[in-house]
C-alpha cells in the first residue's frame, strides 16, 4: 500500500520512490525486460534477411511476428516484477 | 501522368479483376444495416455507466474516469487501429513495399514497453491534480503558459489531418462499393456527409461513451473479417510462398518514372536506419496524441494501463497480418482503380475483399472498415476539443469558465474539428492528406521532451524546452517540405524520410528533429540557469507520480465531476 497521506510530502527529487521498501534488483530486471524488445527490433541489419524461412515466410517477417508474442510476455513479466518490487499483489488491481 | 497510369496498370496485371463501375447492392445493404445498428448503439450509449449528468468535461470528455480493464482495452484498441491503418498500411505495402508499410509492425510492438514506463506516472499525477491533457500537466509542472500553449496547439493541429484520414478510409470503402462517382456531385459527397452527420450527432450527445460501446462491435467485426481473410485468402492465391514471390517480383521491377526498383521486399542496407527510425519515432510519438492521452486517463486505476500495455501487442499481430494483405492483393492481381479511372492504392484492401469474397461478406468487411474509421474519428475529435477548451479557451479566452461551460465549448469544438477535417477530405489530394499525416507525426514527437522528460525531472528549463520544441517543429516541417516524391512528381511533402545531418544515412525526419530538439533544450538549460531566468513553480510533488485509485485525493478527483462542484485546479 502507498504510504502517502494527506499532509505534505518531503521535497525530494521526482525519481525517488515513495514506497516503504522497493526491491532495486527486481526493478532493474523489469527495466531490462522492457529494453530487450526495443533492441531486438531496432537492430534491423540483424534480421533483414530471407532465410531461414518458416511456413513460407522469410526470416524478416516471422522474426517480427515472434517479437509480438515475446514483447507481450516480457511486458507482462515486467509488470508483475514491478508489483512484487513494491510489495503489492496483482490481485490488488481494480 | 498517363505514363504513370500505364505503368501502374501494367504492374498491377491480371485481367480477371476489372475496375468496379457499378454499385454492389448486396455489399452496400449489409454495410448500411450494420452501420444502422452501430448508430442506434451510439445514441443509446448514454445509458452505459449512467452518470448524474453529462454536463461536465470529465463526464462528457472522459466518460467519468471509471472504465475498468476490459472496457479500457476495447477503447484503446478502437483508438489505435484506425481506418487509416487498415487502408493505408496495406496500400503502402502494395505500392512501395516493406520500408513504407511494414515498419508499422515494430512501431506498434515497441510502443507498448515505452508506454508501460511512463503512462502510469501521467495517470497518477493527472488524477492528483485534475489534469485532463498533457498541456495541463506541463502547465502545473513549470507554471509555463507558453510551453503549455505550444503543447496544446501541437496536439490540436496534428489531430485534425488524422481525423481527415479516417474519413478517407470511409470514402475508400464507399468508392469500392460503388458510391461516390466523380461525375454526379450529390452522389459523390452524400454518403460521406451522411456518415459524418451520424458520427457528429451521437458523439455530441454521448461524448466518450459513444465510442466505447461501438468499439466492442468494431473489434468483433474487425477480428472476424481479418481472421477469415488471413485464413481463407492466402490459399486462394497460391499460398504464402507465391504471395512473397509475387511481392518480391513486383518490388524488384524497375519503376519507369524513377528508374529505381518499384519498392522494397526486405530492407536493404541503405534502408536500415529509415526502417528503424520510422518505427522508433512513431512509437515515441504515438501516445503524445491527445486521443491516446484521453483514453489512458479514462481508466479507473494506474495499473489498468500497465496491465493493458501487455495485451495490446495482440493488436500488433493483427496489424502485421493486415500489412501482408497488401501483398496478398499483389498475388491476387487486384487492381485498385478509382471511379475516376485512376489507380489509387488506398482502395486495395476493399477491392481485394470485393474481388475475393461473396458480396454479403464483402459488405461485412466494408462495415468493419467504415465503423473502424468512425470510432477513432469520434475519439480524436473529442480529445482535440478537450485540449482546445482547457488549454486555449479557458487559459486565454475565458478564465472563469465553469465545468458546464467547458463541456459546452468542447462539444462545439468537437463538431468544428470534424467539419474542418471534412474540408481536408474534399479539397486536398489524397496524397497530400497522407503527407499532412506524416507531418502530424513529426510535430507530435516534438512534444515528447516537454511531457515525458518532465514526468521524471525538472532539470530542463521551461524556456529551453520551448526553444527545443520550436526548433524541432521548424526543422521537421522544413525538411518535410523539401522532400519530393519522384514517383508521383510531387515536389513538396512527398515523403517522411530525409538525410540525417552528420550521418550518411536516411532516417525519419521526426527522429532527427527530436534529436535536435533535445540537444537545444539540453544546451540552453544551463545557460538559462546561469542567467538566473525564473524556472517557474512546480505544483506537483514526488508522491503524485505514484498515486493510485485508493489515494484520497485521487478519489476526490474521480468524484469531483459532480455537476456544480468546483474543479480541484483553478
Amino acid at each position: 500500500m502507498s504510504t502517502l497521506g494527506k499532509g505534505e510530502e518531503p521535497d525530494a527529487p521526482a525519481t525517488s520512490s515513495p514506497y516503504a521498501s522497493e526491491n532495486k534488483s527486481l526493478m532493474i530486471a523489469a527495466g531490462v525486460l522492457l529494453v530487450i524488445p526495443v533492441l531486438a527490433l531496432m537492430t534491423v541489419g540483424l534480421y533483414a534477411k530471407d532465410g531461414p524461412e518458416l511456413f513460407g515466410f522469410p526470416f524478416f517477417f516471422w522474426y517480427q511476428f515472434l517479437w509480438v508474442f515475446l514483447t507481450a510476455g516480457m511486458t507482462y513479466a515486467a509488470h508483475r516484477l514491478v508489483l512484487k518490487a513494491r510489495g503489492k499483489s496483482h490481485k490488488d488491481i481494480a | 501522368m498517363s505514363a504513370l497510369v500505364a505503368g501502374g496498370v501494367a504492374v498491377l496485371a491480371a485481367p480477371d479483376s476489372t475496375p468496379n463501375t457499378g454499385i454492389n447492392y448486396t455489399a452496400l445493404s449489409i454495410l448500411v444495416i450494420l452501420f444502422a445498428l452501430v448508430t442506434v448503439a451510439g445514441f443509446m450509449a448514454t445509458r452505459f455507466k449512467r452518470a448524474e449528468s453529462l454536463d461536465s468535461l470529465d463526464e462528457w470528455g472522459l466518460g467519468g474516469r471509471k472504465f475498468g480493464t476490459w472496457v479500457t482495452w476495447f477503447l484503446l484498441g478502437g483508438d489505435l487501429y484506425t481506418a487509416y491503418t487498415f487502408v493505408a498500411v496495406p496500400a503502402a505495402m502494395f505500392a512501395l513495399g516493406s520500408v513504407a508499410g511494414f515498419f508499422a509492425v515494430p512501431y506498434t510492438i515497441i510502443a507498448y514497453p515505452i508506454i508501460f514506463v511512463f503512462m502510469a506516472r501521467l495517470w497518477s499525477v493527472s488524477h492528483r491534480h485534475g489534469y485532463v491533457t498533457t498541456a495541463d500537466f506541463v502547465r502545473g509542472r513549470y507554471d509555463a503558459r507558453g510551453l503549455s500553449l505550444a503543447i496544446a496547439a501541437t496536439g490540436f493541429l496534428a489531430t485534425m489531418p488524422y481525423i481527415a484520414l479516417q474519413l478517407v478510409g470511409v470514402q475508400a470503402v464507399l468508392e469500392v462499393a460503388g458510391l461516390g462517382g466523380s461525375d454526379n456531385i450529390i452522389a459523390k459527397d452524400l454518403p460521406i456527409l451522411i456518415a459524418f452527420a451520424l458520427l457528429a450527432a451521437y458523439t455530441y450527445s454521448s461524448g466518450l461513451r459513444a465510442p466505447a460501446v461501438i468499439a466492442f462491435v468494431k473489434d468483433a467485426l474487425i477480428y472476424v473479417v481479418i481472421l477469415v481473410a488471413i485464413i481463407y485468402l492466402p490459399s486462394q492465391v497460391g499460398g504464402w510462398e507465391n504471395i512473397f514471390a509475387s511481392a518480391q517480383e513486383k518490388m524488384g521491377t524497375i519503376n519507369e518514372v524513377t528508374g529505381k526498383p518499384q519498392g522494397s521486399f526486405i530492407p536493404v542496407e541503405q534502408q536500415y536506419w529509415a526502417y528503424a527510425t520510422l518505427a522508433l519515432g512513431s512509437a515515441l510519438g504515438l501516445f503524445m496524441y491527445p486521443h491516446a492521452v484521453t483514453a489512458t486517463l479514462a481508466s479507473g486505476s494506474r495499473n489498468t494501463i500497465r496491465r493493458n500495455a501487455s495485451i495490446l501487442p495482440a493488436y500488433s499481430f493483427v496489424l502485421a497480418l493486415l500489412a501482408l494483405l497488401g501483398w496478398v492483393a499483389i498475388a491476387a492481381g487486384t487492381e485498385p482503380i478509382g471511379l475516376d479511372g485512376n489507380p489509387n492504392a488506398q482502395l486495395v484492401v476493399p477491392q481485394l475483399f470485393e474481388d475475393m469474397f461473396p458480396s454479403w461478406f464483402a459488405g461485412v468487411a466494408f462495415a468493419a472498415i467504415a465503423i473502424g474509421a468512425l470510432v477513432p474519428a469520434a475519439i480524436m475529435s473529442i480529445a482535440a476539443a478537450n485540449t482546445f477548451t482547457r488549454n486555449i479557451y479557458k487559459e486565454f479566452i475565458n478564465r472563469g469558465a465553469d465545468a458546464k461551460k467547458e463541456a459546452q465549448v468542447s462539444k462545439l469544438m468537437s463538431l468544428l474539428v470534424k467539419a474542418f477535417a471534412l474540408v481536408f477530405v474534399f479539397t486536398l489530394d489524397k496524397q497530400n492528406a497522407i503527407n499532412f499525416q506524416l507531418l502530424g507525426g513529426i510535430w507530435m514527437l516534438q512534444t515528447f521532451p516537454a511531457v515525458v522528460f518532465s514526468l521524471y525531472t525538472r532539470w530542463f528549463h521551461r524556456h529551453a524546452l520551448l526553444a527545443g520544441w520550436a526548433i524541432g517543429m521548424v526543422y521537421g516541417t522544413y525538411q518535410a517540405y523539401l522532400t519530393p516524391n519522384p514517383a508521383t512528381g510531387q515536389a513538396h511533402f512527398g515523403g517522411s524520410v530525409a538525410a540525417i545531418p552528420a550521418l550518411a544515412e536516411l532516417g525519419y525526419i521526426a527522429v532527427t528533429a527530436f534529436a535536435i530538439n533535445v540537444l537545444v533544450a539540453a544546451v540552453l538549460t544551463p545557460v538559462l540557469n546561469a542567467m538566473k531566468v525564473a524556472k517557474g513553480a512546480d505544483e506537483t510533488r514526488p508522491g503524485d507520480y505514484h498515486a493510485d485509485a485508493d489515494d484520497p485525493r485521487v478519489q476526490k478527483d474521480l468524484q469531483a465531476h459532480e455537476p456544480g462542484a468546483l474543479p480541484d485546479k483553478a
